[in-house]
């Protein structure tokens, strides 16, 4: 019998890995570290990096310092929490019913499943620009259809209450394919033995979806939920082109901060210590999700 | 098993390979910058058919410029060609290499090749970057080099614009300035006279009121309330931004606030210029096209687009001033890099399309912008097309024409201006409050030498 050692593994290992690896390494953790370098520094962006004439200079923790003891950074963090606290729960229920609806057998099913997903595959910038012009006050769609109801529709992306919502309303139809179909997946996943048996017991359709169908996707909802999470904190595209972070402020996200910051005010050593805050607070938030997740996610046995 | 000698090789082997391929990849920038280091040139200086073979080695050796710009993109590409081919026809021992971006991408790009020293020999920036890249020391000081050029050619203004502390880091290459533009079928019909050139802020309002009544639809008048518009604004009514040395902001003061109140309470008080609801994503030069709108403050690259595309009866004048007149530019120019080992050719290049009147001559037959340069024959063809047929006012606002307050901190500075103002127009904050607290932030954040 041949003998397997340790090391034979990783000397077959490591050729698959090589290609994949020197990516990752030159691509991810490289620039990863010059970055974390340089959010120590006060380099501009411009200058050609010589250590020795002293470009850039280091400030230790000066840029972070500047960042959090500032104002902007928390109401950027606020009008983040917004996008949260909004995004989150509407698109797990929009996605949850998409994936309930895509579930059952009927026909031309696979059509819906397309149309679903289309706004995943369309670019942001003609999504964002459809909607400003769906979300236009005067000529727009959605206030044309409140206007049928008697209700007076605010000035979406030009009134600075209203913007935020109106960003997580393209971010919705945006993002709503993509985890309809992960919770499509999580659904034809359940044995529908469970169903007949909460049926015998006499459960109905409701009941069913509480106490069946939701524990069952809990994993499910957890992952989609980190997803998520994580994609908000990094909001950009829609910002940069439905509001440019306006109207006066009110949709400044950070990610808006740290491009504004490296490509147009030159300050790439602040905006590196501002990409690593983020980065800390996305995986503050993530482990505090993996401790949690033991409280609500059941995976099927 | 211990690997065995073959096996290292193997992946010896590999590393080198991939080490090679990295080494090529980023060689590939520096050995064409090396091409163009090796030719020593001396041709710069001497224009026209220059074809002594002084120099070394007896074969007559071209020097290539590297030149990016991004104001050639979209209709203007062909017309940046005609200026090369005539700039390549007078120095045979010049080539130059034209790279063209898209506005969109064009600063990011030209930062991180800046940055990482692989920038073009020469290359276009606009007035707000000129100044961040000027004062981070990455631009050639053009003085020396000015020898006999004679500078009187250009307008003096625009010159100005592309010095900092005392040196020349740019030449203009076009120029742009603001006027009033008015639909004269809107005044006719609200039975008011044109607008002249010593209309004050007071005439305007009263037109732009009697025209705003003509409809719902129909608006007075149009003058965006940001950064650019204000610095102007407010020396028309006797401010400025900053006090005269540029040691302080001064963006608070009495007459600033009288300033703001006045361009606010044409959007919240009477009207006559829509909200942002109202214009609802519409562009303000799309609101003068559909005729809805009596009068616009922008700028004169409105030209091609208004005549192609307006059918009623359309003029322009010199903007109303209050208690001054001040009338305001953009430019763009034109920088060598300070790594450029050819620059003295690439000075050619700049001279030739900033000053030569063959390049001033291409760009008024082609309506593109206007030259930043004084022949008064060139400028009399420009006078001669019409609409509008006030062009002289084009020439008459130069009089007037201030520029904006510059520190290195630019583009923050403007933004900081820009959002407080916003707050102000959408009446979230009066126009006193908005300017303290921009005043404030400015203290805060940008430094002032």
């Amino acid at each position: 019998m041949p003998r397997v050692s340790k090391h034979n593994g990783w000397f077959a290992a490591i050729w698959f890995l090589l290609p994949c690896l020197t990516g990752l390494i030159l691509f991810n953790l490289i620039p990863v570290a010059g970055a974390f370098t340089l959010s120590f520094t006060d380099w501009d962006g411009l200058k050609p990096i010589a250590p020795k004439d002293g470009v850039p200079a280091f400030v230790g923790l000066d840029n972070y310092a500047s960042i959090l003891g500032g104002d902007e950074f928390w109401r950027v963090l606020r009008n983040t929490a917004v996008y949260i606290v909004l995004y989150i729960p509407l698109i797990l229920i929009a996605s949850i019913a998409a994936a309930m609806l895509l579930h059952r057998p009927y026909r031309g099913v696979s059509v819906y499943r397309v149309l679903f997903y289309i706004p995943v595959l369309t670019s942001w910038v003609a999504g964002a620009l459809i909607f400003k012009s769906i979300l236009s006050p005067e000529y727009g769609g959605v206030n044309d259809l409140l206007n049928q109801f008697g209700i007076k529709g605010p000035g979406w992306l030009y009134d600075p209450n209203w913007a935020m919502p109106g960003i997580v309303l393209a971010s919705i139809w945006k993002d709503m394919g993509f985890f309809a179909l992960i919770f499509l997946g999580g659904l034809q996943g359940i044995d529908s033995s469970y169903y007949e048996a909460a049926k015998i017991d006499g459960a109905g359709p409701w009941r069913r979806f509480r106490h069946v169908t939701l524990p069952l996707l809990s994993p499910i909802t957890f992952f989609v939920t980190v997803i998520c999470l994580i994609f908000s904190f990094q909001l950009f595209p829609q910002v940069m082109i439905m509001t440019d972070g306006g109207p006066h402020g009110a949709t400044q996200v950070m990610v808006e901060r740290i491009y504004r910051y490296a490509f147009s005010y030159f300050k790439m050593g602040y905006a590196s210590a501002f990409s690593f805050i983020l980065f800390a607070i996305i995986f503050l938030f993530t482990w505090l999700q993996l401790k949690l997740q033991k409280k609500w996610v059941h995976y099927d046995a | 098993m211990k690997w065995n000698g073959k096996q290292w090789k193997l992946l010896a082997l590999c590393l080198l390979v991939m080490a090679m391929l990295i080494a090529g990849c980023s060689g590939g920038g520096k050995s064409t910058g090396d091409t163009g280091g090796t030719t020593s040139n001396s041709g710069g200086g001497s224009s026209q058919g220059n074809q002594s073979s002084g120099d070394s080695g007896g074969k007559s050796e071209t020097v290539t410029v590297k030149f990016t710009n991004f104001s050639a993109s979209g209709d203007n590409e062909k017309h940046l060609q005609k200026m090369k081919e005539e700039f390549e026809k007078q120095h045979p021992d010049i080539k130059v290499e034209i790279e063209t971006l898209a506005y969109d991408d064009y600063f990011t790009q030209m930062q991180t090749r800046v940055a990482s020293g692989t920038a073009p020999d020469a290359y276009e920036l606009n007035y707000e970057n000129f100044v961040s890249y000027a004062k981070k020391g990455v631009l050639l000081d053009l003085t020396p080099m000015f020898g006999g050029f004679d500078t009187s050619v250009l307008n003096k203004n625009a010159l100005e614009a592309f010095s900092t502390d005392g040196k020349q880091y740019g030449l203009p290459a076009s120029f742009s300035n603001v006027v009033l533009f008015y639909n004269k079928d809107l005044f006719d019909q609200a039975n008011v006279s044109y607008p002249t050139s010593d209309w004050t802020w007071a005439d305007a309002e009263q037109a732009a009121e009697k025209i705003r009544s003509l409809g719902d639809n129909i608006f007075g008048i149009y003058q965006p309330i940001q950064f650019w518009e204000f610095y102007k604004k407010v020396q028309q009514n006797g401010g400025s931004l900053m006090n005269a040395d540029m040691t302080q902001f001064t963006v608070d003061t009495p007459q600033n606030v009288e300033t703001l109140q006045h361009m606010v309470d044409r959007v919240l008080k009477t009207n006559v210029m829509p909200t942002e609801a109202q214009m609802a994503g519409m562009g303000d030069w799309d609101l003068f096209k559909s005729g809805r709108l009596g009068m616009l403050v922008t700028g004169i690259w409105a030209f091609p687009d208004f005549t192609q595309n307006i059918t009623f009866n359309w003029d322009i004048e010199v903007e109303p001033g209050n208690t001054a007149k001040a009338t305001h530019f953009f430019s763009n120019g034109l920088v060598i890099n300070k790594d450029s080992k050819v620059a003295e050719a690439a000075f050619e290049w700049l001279k030739f399309m900033s000053a030569s009147r063959e390049a001033a001559q291409i760009r008024v037959d082609a309506g593109w912008e206007l030259p930043a340069v004084n022949y008064e024959d060139v400028l009399d063809k420009y006078l001669q097309v019409t609409p509008p047929n006030n062009k002289k006012a084009v020439f008459d606002s130069l009089n007037y024409l201030v520029t904006p307050p510059v520190v290195e901190q630019n583009a923050e500075m403007t933004d900081i201006i820009g959002l407080h103002l916003q707050a102000a127009r959408d009446g979230v904050k009066s126009p006193a409050d908005a300017l303290r607290d921009a005043q404030k932030e400015l203290e805060q954040r940008i430094k002032l030498q």
